[in-house]
């Protein structure tokens, strides 16, 4: 099986779905000759021609909208947005119209949008190239939001999105678009929507977390493991709908949950997931459950390695929660 | 209705050359007397040296982000006549909204070059705190406001800012900059009508150096020009030869003269070119060819500019080597006070979030500040 990089594997899968689905186009800022600032939709350009991998004007709004009008029409639009911290713009297209198409027209139109767009810090990008808006938009009724890891899940992922009939916001992890490597088969295949993957057993601790943070959190839990704290950790890999069978059974083993995310802690995923956990595991649950976040501030651009849920402040989570 | 519907052609430096684009520098090495602002031989000259500095600070400033000592610098390599020469038109109570490439207005109107340095280290010392990015800099005694990095923003702020100085009869104008990639923006849209209908003192001033990134300028509108753009907005629009800073000068002070004078906004499109790469996080060898570059190269500003006062006695190669050495000098001796200087400390992390800090902050600042540290940084 060939190794690839994230952006290799979003690259593949994107190229695989063009080439089976002639429906599929590619918008947005840089994303035609050069392929993209981080480079993921390379080649695709020079392969299937400037009307399905299309440059448009440095507008978020103009790009959402015209995927919207595209998919009514019975396109497969997969727009790119550059960073997520510019996705802004497009709020209004997401919120109120990409989000509520199905709903408002009892069902008589949909739209088949998948958002592509990199999200994370720790890459030196301070304020605006460095948030993680997911809750922005996991509050939003109508919208799927899906975050891969690795590689295989990333190619997977997006191709179950691609085919999915609602839209869905893709979020990749760009601190590591380039160090997750692994396998990633050469031909078709799909990851589920709305399933998380045991990624470690355990019986102490369960750790939850996506994208880049999962690796923080592993080694979070490989250094726990060294202090006689045993966890299991869950990539969730998609958010919403979110995969709470996975979780309360995870947390009925262990009865202590520690969530973990780069976003700001107030109404961050993590809020809704210890809420959930609450309403469905509250008898099993052994010690309070705890959140390791981003801070409640812009995402700062020196102390960015302070501000990241790092394993060196998940560690002591952990620890404590299986001390309590 | 020529010049509207047209599909904009390819963008070359020719295109400067056109009638309908403003010019004053000729070759012999005169100013056509109907653009040229008559500004003083003292200026002209300081603005020249002005122009050095920023063009040695860039190349320095690359090459402190190819060693790994800045994160990111974003350069006016090609746009300093451009930047200089609208700074320069403005009066002392006149305020900039910048985007992110102008650090040579900033540096015009007052910011200092070690307060400029210190947000490029992301330092305690930053005016910014080193809490964004390098090259988002603030200078308020400059009259320059905070830069963030989406498009477009500070465009309609601009128009807000100008209004509320009119509503207050204030003798003041604000001049915005942006892309020309900015004009695809929601907030060029909103910055145009507004200031149109409402007619406030507001110069929109349009860099149209060729580039968003990757998208060339001809793919960003089917307009002719950007200034054209004015048009629809009922705005006068005009476009200059930004590599020239003489007439540069000339149509940001009419339009400046205009706002104050109660007339309303002006749309200002300079034709210039982006000689380097987007940042320094953009490789320009991906999308465009060298032979571009080098056809702009033969209409680099700055050469112009010094061309132009040698040929009138105000400049010579002795002048040059002495300042390329003083500035040379400057630029090392604040690099390395700046380099020095410690990150800022883990608490002002949850400063200026708000005017002061509530509970929930107080209590995260202790958590972070008593738990252990990151691994690679040298917070304190
Ligand atoms: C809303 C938004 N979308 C995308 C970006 C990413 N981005 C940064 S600069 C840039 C191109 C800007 O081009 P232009 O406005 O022409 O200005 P220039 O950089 O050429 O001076 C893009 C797409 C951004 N900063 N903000």
């Amino acid at each position: 099986m060939p190794q690839m990089n994230m952006v290799q594997a979003i690259n593949d899968g994107l190229r695989l779905e063009m080439r089976r689905d002639s429906r599929v186009v590619l918008l947005g800022e840089d994303v035609g000759k050069v392929g993209g600032v981080f480079r993921v939709t390379q080649g695709l350009f020079d392969e299937f021609g400037d009307s399905r991998v299309v440059d448009t004007p440095l507008s978020e709004g103009g790009i959402v909208g015209c995927a919207i009008g595209m998919a009514l029409y019975g396109l497969v639009p997969v727009p790119e947005i550059q960073f997520s911290d510019f996705i802004f713009p497009a709020y209004d297209q997401i919120v109120s119209e990409l989000a509520k198409y199905r709903y408002r027209s009892g069902g008589e139109y949909s739209c088949k949008v998948v958002i592509r767009t990199p999200v994370g810090g720790g890459i030196r990008g301070g304020h605006y190239h460095s948030q993680s808006p997911e809750s922005l938009f996991i509050h939003v009724a109508g919208l799927k939001v899906v975050c891969p890891s690795n590689a295989y899940d990333a190619k997977g992922l997006l191709l179950a999105s691609i085919r999915d009939p609602d839209p869905v916001l893709f979020f990749e992890p760009k601190r590591i678009y380039r160090a997750a490597k692994g396998d990633v088969p050469d031909g078709d295949y799909t990851v589920e929507i709305g399933k998380a993957a045991v990624v470690r057993e355990g019986k102490d601790v369960t750790v939850i977390a996506w994208g880049a943070m999962l690796y923080e959190a592993i080694a979070a839990a490989d250094e726990a493991a060294a202090n006689g704290v045993d966890c299991e950790v869950l990539d969730l890999r998609t958010l919403w709908p979110v995969d709470i069978d996975a979780i309360v059974e995870s947390v009925k083993k262990t009865g202590r949950v520690v969530v973990v995310h780069e976003a700001p802690k107030t109404c961050g995923f993590g809020a809704e997931l210890v809420a959930l956990i609450n309403e469905k595991a509250f008898l099993h649950l052994e010690a309070p459950p705890m959140r390791v976040t981003g801070f409640d501030t812009p995402f700062p651009y020196t102390l960015e390695m302070e501000y990241l849920p790092l394993a060196h402040r998940i560690l002591p989570a952990v620890m404590q929660t299986a001390q309590f | 209705m020529n010049g509207i519907t047209a599909t904009a052609a390819k963008y070359s430096p020719s295109e400067s050359l056109n009638d309908d684009v403003v010019k004053a520098m000729r070759s012999d090495g005169t100013l056509d007397p109907s653009n040229d602002p008559r500004i003083s031989r003292e200026l002209a000259v300081s603005l020249y040296e002005a122009m050095v500095r920023i063009r040695m600070l860039d190349e320095r400033l690359v090459a402190l982000q190819r060693q790994g000592r800045i994160g990111f610098h974003i350069g006016s390599y090609g746009e300093e006549a451009a930047i200089l020469g609208s700074a320069a038109a403005l009066r002392p109570n006149d305020w900039l909204f910048p985007c992110y490439r102008e650090f040579g207005a900033a540096l015009w109107r007052g910011m200092s070059l070690e307060s400029y340095l210190n947000n490029m280290f992301g330092n305690a010392n930053d005016p910014a705190k080193g809490r964004q990015m390098p090259d988002h800099y603030t200078c308020k005694a400059a009259k320059f406001t905070s830069i963030s990095s989406p498009i477009g923003t500070q465009i309609t702020q601009a128009v807000g800012f100008a209004w509320g100085a009119k509503s207050q009869k204030e003798d003041l104008v604000t001049l915005t900059y942006f892309g020309e990639g900015a004009t695809s923006s929601n907030e060029f849209h909103n910055g145009m009508n507004f200031a149109a209908v409402f007619k406030t003192p507001t110069v929109m001033f349009c860099r149209n150096n060729g580039w968003a990134i990757s998208v060339p300028s001809e793919k960003q509108t089917a307009s002719a020009t950007f200034a054209v753009k004015g048009v629809a907005y009922g705005m006068p629009s005009v476009r200059v030869d930004g590599n020239d800073i003489f007439a540069v000068i000339k149509v940001t002070r009419d339009a400046i003269l205009r706002a104050a004078a109660g007339f309303g906004p002006t749309l200002i499109e300079a034709l210039t070119y982006r000689m380097s790469g987007h940042s320094t996080s953009d490789d320009p060898k991906a999308y465009r060819p060298d032979d571009a570059v080098v056809e702009w190269g033969k209409r680099d500003p700055l050469m112009r500019f010094r061309k132009h006062l040698e040929m009138n006695g105000l400049w010579n190669e002795a002048k040059q080597v002495e300042l390329d050495a003083r500035v040379d000098a400057e630029i090392r001796d604040a690099i390395t006070v700046a380099e020095k200087v410690a990150p800022p400390a883990l608490e002002t992390m949850f400063e200026d979030v708000y005017e002061s800090v509530p509970w929930h902050l107080r209590e995260q600042c202790a958590e972070m500040v008593a738990g252990p540290r990151a691994k690679g940084h040298g917070g304190h």
